[in-house]
C-alpha cells in the first residue's frame, strides 16, 4: 500500500512537469489529470481536456509528454486522453509508441518542435510582461522607456521572477543578474524607444495566455464538474476575471 | 435599436446561426461532440437566466431566431455565417436553405453569407458563381477546420483558396469573414495562427477580412496583423460573452483592440445560437474599463455605437436610420466629453 501511494505520488509530480504549452501551465494545476491508478503494476493515467475539439497536435503533445516522465519512473505506463476528437488515434499512437508521425500519418509533416517553440518563446514574453509591469507599478518616477536598463538582479525575488528564469532557460537565453529583461526571443534587448511598442506587444501575448488559460478551467469545469478540486490557479498572475 | 439614458443604439449582429445538430442529423461522434462542445460555451460564459435546455440548443428553428433577435434582442439587422460541417452532420450543421428562405422573407433584417471549401478545387469555384448569383451575395464565411475526407483544415493563402477570393473579387463578395479552428494539414504547426491572414489581406487590398473572435486564442498574433493591414477587422464572436463572466478579461481584448486596430474596425456579434444578443447588448452599453485598468483610458458613447452596428452596417451598405447617424461632428474624441455629460 505505502509503495503505491509513493508511486502515485511521485507521478504526481512527474505530470506536474508536463506543461500545456499553449496555456504555459502545468497539466496537474489545470486539472487535465483525470485519475491515476495502479492495476497490476502498470500505472493507467487518463486525462481530459476542455473539449472535445481542443487541438489534437496540443492534445498529443501533453499526452506523450505525459508518457515520457512517467516512464521515467521505471514502471509500465499506459496514458490514455478521454473523451477528444481524436482520442482513438491518438490512444493508439501512444499505447505504440509511434511517436507523433506515427500517429498522424500522413497529416503530420516532421514534428511539433518547431510549434513548442513558438509556445516556449510566447511564454516567456508573457512572463517578461508580467514582471515589468509589477516592476514599473513599484517606480512610479520611471518612464516605460527606462525599462531598457531594467536587468534581471534588479528585479524582487519571487515567483513572477522565478517564472521568468525558467521561461528564459527554457528558449535558451541566459540568467546572469545583469542580463537585461526586455529581450526579443533571441535575447537581445530592443532600443529604448522601441520599449514601449514591445512591452503592449508583450501584454496582449500575456493577455491572450492568461485568458485562454482562464477560460479553459472553466469549460473544463463545466464539462466535468468534479475538475474543480483537481485546479490549482497559477501563482504569479494579475487578475483577470 | 436599443436605448439607454436617452441614447440610441442600431444594432448589427454580424455573426449568426441558424444550425440543427439533432441526433437524427448528426452524421457520427464528432456531430455530437462538436454541439456539446458549443453547449458548454454556452452554459459556461451565459448569465444563469439565459441558459437554454439542451434540447433546445440542438435546433433553434426559425421562429425561435426572429423572436431572440429582432423581437427580444434588439437586433437591427444580422448576417448569417454558415458552417456546414458535412462531416459531421448528414444535412449539414447551418441550414442553407432555411436560413436563406428567412433571409429572402425579411431582407431589410437578415443578410444571408454562405461558405465556400477550396478542396472542391474547380467544381467549388463553380458553384461559388452560382452561388453569388442565387444568394447576392456580400460576404462569405470560412471555417479553415472544416474536415474534407482525409483532410482537417486548409489555409486562406493555399492556391486553391487564392483562386476562390480572387473570385470573390471578381464578383463582388467583398467581405470574408475567417473563423479559425483546432485543425489543419501539416499539424506541425499551430492552427489558429493568423499569418495566411496576413498574405491575403495584402494580395487582396479590395477586400474585408474579418477574423473572427479577433484572433482568439491568438489575440496577439491578430493585433500584430491587424495594425498593419488596413482590411483587417475584428469580429467579436466568442469574445463577447467574457463581458458577464469575465469582465477584466473583456475589458483588456477590447482595450487591446482599440489601441492595435481602432474603433472602425470591431464588429459586436453574439454568434447566435451560442449566446443571444439582448443581454449582450445590455451589458456593452453598460461597459466601462476597470478604473484600476489606466492604460486604456474610457470606452466612448460614439465607440459602442460603432462597434455595436455602424461598423458592419458600412461594411454591408445597409441602410442606416436617420436617427442612428451620428451627429457630423461625433468622432471618438468628442464622445468621450459627450459620455461624460450624458454620465
Amino acid at each position: 500500500m505505502r509503495t503505491t501511494d509513493e508511486l502515485l505520488e511521485k507521478a504526481r509530480q512527474a505530470l506536474g512537469r508536463v506543461i500545456d504549452p499553449e496555456l504555459d501551465e502545468p497539466i496537474t494545476d489545470l486539472g487535465f489529470v483525470r485519475s491515476m491508478d495502479l492495476v497490476d503494476g502498470e500505472l493507467v493515467v487518463h486525462l481530459r481536456l476542455p473539449t472535445s475539439f481542443c487541438a489534437p497536435n496540443f492534445a498529443y503533445l501533453m499526452a506523450s509528454d505525459a508518457k515520457d516522465v512517467l516512464t521515467e519512473l521505471g514502471t509500465r505506463v499506459t496514458v490514455l486522453l478521454d473523451d477528444h476528437h481524436d482520442s482513438e488515434l491518438i490512444n493508439r499512437g501512444l499505447a505504440a509508441d509511434a511517436g507523433y508521425r506515427g500517429t498522424f500519418g500522413p497529416e503530420a509533416d516532421e514534428d511539433l518542435e518547431q510549434l513548442r517553440r513558438t509556445f516556449q518563446r510566447k511564454a516567456h514574453t508573457a512572463a517578461m510582461e508580467r514582471v515589468l509591469v509589477r516592476y514599473l507599478r513599484a517606480h512610479d518616477e520611471l518612464a516605460e522607456e527606462q525599462l531598457h536598463a531594467v536587468v534581471l538582479g534588479d528585479l524582487p525575488g519571487d515567483d513572477a521572477t522565478r517564472a521568468l528564469v525558467c521561461r528564459r532557460q527554457a528558449i535558451g537565453l541566459p540568467t546572469g543578474r545583469h542580463e537585461p529583461v526586455l529581450v526579443d526571443d533571441a535575447g537581445e534587448p530592443y532600443p529604448p524607444e522601441e520599449v514601449p511598442l514591445r512591452l503592449r506587444l508583450a501584454r496582449s501575448v500575456r493577455v491572450s495566455i492568461d485568458g485562454n488559460a482562464h477560460f479553459c478551467r472553466g469549460l473544463l469545469r463545466t464539462r466535468y464538474p468534479d475538475s474543480a478540486a483537481d485546479q490549482a490557479p497559477r501563482a504569479f498572475q494579475e487578475k483577470v476575471s | 435599436m436599443y436605448t439607454k439614458d436617452g441614447e440610441n443604439y442600431f444594432i448589427v449582429d454580424a455573426h449568426i446561426a441558424l444550425w440543427d445538430a439533432r441526433p437524427e442529423n448528426q452524421r457520427n461522434i464528432h456531430g455530437k461532440q462538436f454541439i456539446d462542445c458549443f453547449y458548454d460555451y454556452h452554459r459556461n460564459l451565459s448569465p444563469e437566466s439565459e441558459v437554454w435546455p439542451y434540447e433546445d440548443y440542438l435546433y433553434q428553428g426559425g421562429e425561435r431566431l426572429m423572436r431572440d433577435l429582432f423581437t427580444d434582442g434588439y437586433v437591427d439587422h444580422a448576417i448569417f455565417q454558415p458552417a456546414l460541417l458535412s462531416a459531421f452532420y448528414t444535412n449539414g450543421f447551418g441550414q442553407t436553405e432555411e436560413a436563406f428562405a428567412l433571409a429572402q422573407q425579411h431582407p431589410d433584417k437578415l443578410t444571408y453569407n454562405h461558405c465556400w471549401d477550396p478542396r472542391f478545387e474547380q467544381a467549388g469555384l463553380d458553384q461559388l458563381t452560382r452561388d453569388a448569383e442565387r444568394f447576392g451575395l456580400k460576404g462569405i464565411k470560412l471555417y479553415t477546420a472544416e474536415w474534407q475526407g482525409d483532410s482537417r483544415g486548409y489555409k486562406l493563402d493555399d492556391p486553391w483558396s487564392m483562386r476562390y477570393l480572387e473570385r470573390c473579387q471578381e464578383l463582388g463578395i467583398r467581405n470574408i469573414h475567417i473563423h479559425k479552428g483546432p485543425t489543419i494539414r501539416p499539424l506541425d504547426r499551430d492552427a489558429f495562427d493568423v499569418a495566411d491572414v496576413d498574405k491575403v489581406a495584402t494580395d487582396f487590398p479590395d477586400l474585408n477580412f474579418v477574423v473572427e473572435h479577433c484572433g482568439l486564442p491568438r489575440l496577439e498574433d491578430f493585433c500584430w496583423i491587424a495594425t498593419q493591414e488596413p482590411n483587417v477587422h475584428a469580429g467579436l464572436a466568442v469574445a463577447m460573452p467574457f463581458i458577464h463572466t469575465r469582465p477584466r478579461y473583456f475589458a483588456q481584448i477590447i482595450g487591446e483592440l482599440l489601441y492595435w486596430l481602432d474603433e472602425d474596425r470591431i464588429q459586436f456579434s453574439s454568434d447566435y445560437a451560442i449566446w443571444t444578443p439582448k443581454w449582450l447588448v445590455e451589458k456593452f452599453v453598460d461597459f466601462q474599463f476597470p478604473e484600476d485598468m489606466t492604460e486604456y483610458g474610457e470606452l466612448t458613447t460614439a465607440q459602442k455605437r460603432k462597434i455595436l452596428g455602424l461598423n458592419a452596417a458600412r461594411m454591408y451598405d445597409l441602410d442606416v436610420p436617420e436617427w442612428a447617424v451620428p451627429p457630423a461632428d461625433e468622432d471618438a474624441t468628442e464622445g468621450k466629453t459627450e459620455s461624460v455629460a450624458v454620465g
